[in-house]
């Protein structure tokens, strides 16, 4: 009886964890061990895995220049986009902080592509840059410049899919990094005002330092979207001219649902894991240090 | 303080050249919406008339009320869902704590760092073996439990001072009771904050729909307009748009309608 | 050094609600000048006024012979207090403390000599390394001191800097402030809703209700000449009994209670209305004097303080308090005798709440 009512927390609370328990399990920590097994066997087209090869796989795939040229994409892709796309959130952000009439109207505009989804984006997008009638191209006639195959000409095709990409991602920074800038004391601006500090001294001596927490975790968030990036380029490229969009998810659902590998597929997603992990735990071992101060 | 005429008219003019560049690709595809093949051809502007042929022939190409209608059904399930199951667990973690509590919190915590793309392989299998293609269970219950949505609410139950919850227990309120009638209503910011967060992004849902539906029963409007535009794309694109201003109009209104909230509930979560 | 004037100072925000009502007042250099009254009267907002934070409506602000109402707050010669201190979290004792001086771009020699001389004036010379969150609560109050000292500007903003400490703390530090100001002769303009605080450190002070001005003087000015009710009330613990009574012409005596009537010389009979609010601190209902009228009183409740004693008692179900020095044992219920020191009744006029008389002799 005593055992009974000791417990009582224990009881209940595993039954109102019971869900996620559940479905936790079933859908992540099943499916990623249930990868990382799959990654070590070739596979037949039901995805039973038939023959086990060891690493196999995994020395494959690194010496496929497919795959090589899949992470080298990726990671410009990551390097094109998360900069860009967090700098001019914060700009925007700043900009949107100030105490103006009708300051509401632009942030309502400013978050707006948050509310748009990756496939409706890609369209517009697809639109805009295409080579005859797309709004781009129409731009640079009006101007006598020569018209870009922005999807077409693989020194482009990337930069525009992360062009997309970075408005895509406005909207969500800005109304994060937004955020951040309100929870910052009033009272501090006012006491700097006093001092004499000027826009740009309260900016880099107050605003950016308190703003870092704010700032490490959108980057870290970007960072691990962007590394999961799939609509816009099954939309705008479908990984391609020769394979110059196709980032690491998109050469995995190739793989795995277009040429029923789901071996090496696993064992692409593992790395795809790999580096996700080795990002958050670098953003964290990094961050901590420099944003820390509350 | 006042600010000097000067500074605020490079505030105004700033402000109004990104609000521009942000919302130029959004407004240039509401007015091809409303464009003749010709007219966009010709690359003007404004479209000669404001007529709503081309939403009447969206609609007609495509089931796109079934779709509208099968994203809003998910959405709503996933958000219902996950509001539910997410606050469980995090009534567990902030009142009903036992030995190993933390570790199960750190394990949840943990799949954040598992991508989601990482594991759809497996997920995907699993579905079809449950014969779920083409259902809305393949759609909504694989994200009822959430990482986020647990952080987010754990965190804002740690403000309910916890001698609310020594009274209850003395007043004889049951801890069911109690989760309903106090913390769920004290915690109402954060529960909208992220169920329209789960609302969101479930609306705008891609790779997953695209894999576990393959026929027009549960289909979602995404995959909807991946459809449209390739079936369409060479020669109409008002319709197109048409599709698009029909699809992002739901979450603009929500996104819209709880701003305010969103931004400060999101924050909330991520600083703290 | 530099007088402060406020000449018909007017702050409302979106031209409705009015913040400050016509304000005018001259602070002399080197005073320490405090604004005090209720919260939402508006003593902030004429601080923020002066600092420049918030922009005047009507009326002008003027500095010695210069009106500044649009000088930027860095310009006025001035430094802030604020009450939350306002430190920058990121920055040490020592960077907090010499921000101020590296945007007026000091060099880094000088200001260092600084810091450490007013750490040390602080005592803060053993932490100077740290960071805010580092530091109890006098601590950081003693930074903000330090970051508004260090700018060794002549006029001195504090917005109730006392508010965040402890009871104890706070006695102390209000001595220690009022040294450091008296010893490096800047103006201090001082906030505070707290009266004692008004009260012990304040050369003159203003009292502020809804708005307006309601009275400006020293501390003892106020406290025995309150020129209306309010002020009355509002300064003195516990506050000034007050009462509605009648003027009876006839005899001449103004009838209190049922019980007490107190007689009126006719000079001043001449100046008084129908009726009259009649004040009398609670020091003031004194233990009976030979040769003055005594009164009687029930008993209500009796608290003892050790080394005085409160007295209240029922006037026509109306509470007055008498405050006597030493321990009484009175039982409730019990009638006390009492008389009125009369030097120091305060009549006020029933309509204008504003005093009409001061003593009961003409």
């Amino acid at each position: 009886m005593k055992l009974w009512k000791r417990t009582v927390n224990v009881r209940v609370g595993l039954l109102y964890l019971l869900p996620s328990i559940i479905l936790f399990g079933l859908f992540v920590f099943y499916p990623m061990a249930k990868t990382i097994y799959l990654s070590f066997f070739l596979t037949n087209q039901n995805g039973l895995p038939v023959y086990f090869n060891g690493l196999e796989n995994y020395t494959f795939i690194f010496s496929s220049d497919e795959f090589r040229n899949s992470m080298k994409a990726t990671l410009l892709f990551v390097v094109y986009t998360v900069p860009v796309s967090v700098l001019i959130a914060l700009i925007m952000a700043i900009l949107a902080n100030e105490k103006l009439k009708g300051v509401g109207f632009y942030r309502t505009i400013f978050s707006s592509t948050m509310g748009i989804s990756v496939a409706a984006s890609a369209v517009v997008w697809l639109f805009l840059f295409h080579p005859s009638v797309g709004a781009f191209n129409n731009i640079l006639k009006t101007v006598d410049l020569p018209a870009v195959q922005w999807l077409l000409d693989p020194d482009w095709a990337l930069l525009s899919v992360s062009l997309t990409t970075i408005w895509m991602n406005i909207g969500f920074n800005f109304l994060v990094i937004l955020g951040g800038l309100q929870n910052i004391d009033e009272s501090l601006y006012e006491s700097a005002t006093i001092d004499g500090a000027g826009y740009f001294t309260k900016l880099r001596r107050i605003t950016i330092p308190l703003l870092s927490p704010t700032l490490f975790f959108i980057i870290t968030i970007s960072l691990i979207n962007a590394f999961q990036s799939f609509g816009q380029i099954d939309i705008l490229t479908k990984g391609g001219p020769i394979q110059s969009t196709n980032l690491v998810v998109y050469s995995i659902y190739k793989e795995a649902f277009v040429n029923y590998q789901f071996g090496t597929a696993s064992a692409q997603a593992i790395v795809l894991f790999g580096v996700v992990l080795i990002v958050t735990i670098l953003q964290f071992k990094f961050g901590e240090r420099k944003v820390h101060y509350q | 303080m006042k600010m000097p005429l000067s500074q605020k008219i490079l505030f105004y003019i700033l402000l109004t050249v990104f609000a521009v560049l942000v919302f130029f690709p959004v407004a240039y595809a509401f007015l091809i919406s409303f464009m003749t093949p010709q007219e966009v051809l010709m690359g003007n502007i404004l479209p000669r008339s404001f007529s709503f042929g081309n939403y009447e022939q969206a609609f007609e190409r495509l089931p796109l009320l079934k779709y509208l209608f099968n994203s809003f059904v998910v959405s709503t399930v996933v958000m219902a869902g996950q509001v539910l199951v997410c606050a469980m667990a995090a009534y567990v973690f902030v009142f009903l704590p036992f030995r190993g509590s933390n570790l199960i919190f750190f394990l949840f915590i943990s799949t954040m760092m598992i991508p989601w793309e990482a594991t759809m392989i497996p997920n995907f299998l699993l579905i079809q073996g449950f014969g779920w293609t083409n259902t809305y269970m393949a759609l909504t219950l694989p994200f009822f439990a959430s990482a986020f949505g647990t952080f987010l609410l754990r965190q804002h139950f740690l403000t309910i001072p916890y001698e609310l919850y020594e009274a209850a227990q003395i007043g004889g309120v049951g801890k069911l009771k109690f989760f309903w009638k106090v913390v769920l209503p004290m915690s109402k910011t954060s529960v909208i904050t992220l169920g329209a967060y789960s609302f969101l992004t479930t609306w705008n849902m891609y790779l997953w729909p695209l894999l576990t539906t393959t026929n027009d029963t549960v289909r979602t409007v995404q995959i909807g307009i991946r459809q449209l535009q390739s079936n369409e794309s060479a020669t109409d694109w008002g319709v197109v748009m048409a599709g698009v201003m029909i699809i992002i109009l739901p979450t603009l209104i929500l996104l819209f309608l709880g701003q305010k909230q969103l931004q400060k509930g999101l924050t909330q979560g991520a600083i703290k | 050094m530099e007088r402060v004037k406020l000449e018909n100072v007017k702050k409302s925000y979106d031209k409705q609600t009015e913040v400050l009502r016509d304000i005018n007042v001259e602070i002399e250099p080197g005073e320490f000048f405090v604004l005090v009254g209720p919260s939402g009267c508006g003593k902030s907002t004429m601080l923020r006024v002066i600092a420049g934070l918030e922009e005047i409506s009507a009326g002008s602000l003027i500095f010695g012979e210069e009106i500044v109402n649009d000088i930027h707050p860095s310009k006025r010669g001035i430094t802030m207090v604020f009450q939350n201190y306002a430190l920058y979290p990121h920055m040490t004792v020592a960077e907090n403390i010499g921000f101020g001086l590296q945007v007026k771009k000091l060099g880094k020699q000088l200001r260092k000599e600084k810091i450490e001389e007013v750490a040390a004036m602080l005592g803060l010379s053993d932490y100077l390394s740290r960071k805010p969150r580092q530091l109890s609560g006098g601590q950081r109050q003693r930074v903000a001191l330090a970051r508004a000292i260090v700018n060794e500007q002549p006029i001195c903003l504090m917005d109730e800097p006392l508010s965040n400490l402890d009871a104890k703390l706070r006695a102390h530090m209000r001595s220690e402030l009022r040294r450091l100001q008296k010893k490096l002769g800047f103006t201090m303009i001082y906030v505070t809703h707290d009266q004692v605080e008004a009260m012990t450190m304040g050369d003159r002070m203003m009292i502020l209700d809804k708005g307006i001005a309601q009275q400006i003087g020293s501390p003892m000015d106020i406290y025995n000449y309150p020129e209306n009710t309010f002020v009355a009330t509002f300064i003195g613990s516990p506050p000034m009994n007050l009462k509605k009574a009648i003027v009876q012409a006839g005899a001449p005596a103004i009838r209190l209670s049922s019980t007490i009537t107190l007689s009126v010389e006719a000079e001043l009979l001449e100046k008084l209305p129908d009726s009259v609010i009649f004040g009398i601190r609670p020091e003031h209902l004194v233990q009976p004097v030979e040769g003055s009228k005594i009164y009687k009183a029930p008993v209500v409740n009796v608290a003892l303080l050790g080394n005085e004693t409160l007295i209240s008692l029922d006037l026509d179900g109306e509470e007055w308090i008498c405050k006597w020095g030493g321990q009484w044992h009175y039982k409730v219920g019990q009638s006390l005798e009492f008389s009125i020191n009369e030097e120091e009744v305060c009549l006020f006029d029933p309509e204008t709440e504003k005093i009409i008389q001061k003593g009961m002799k003409g």
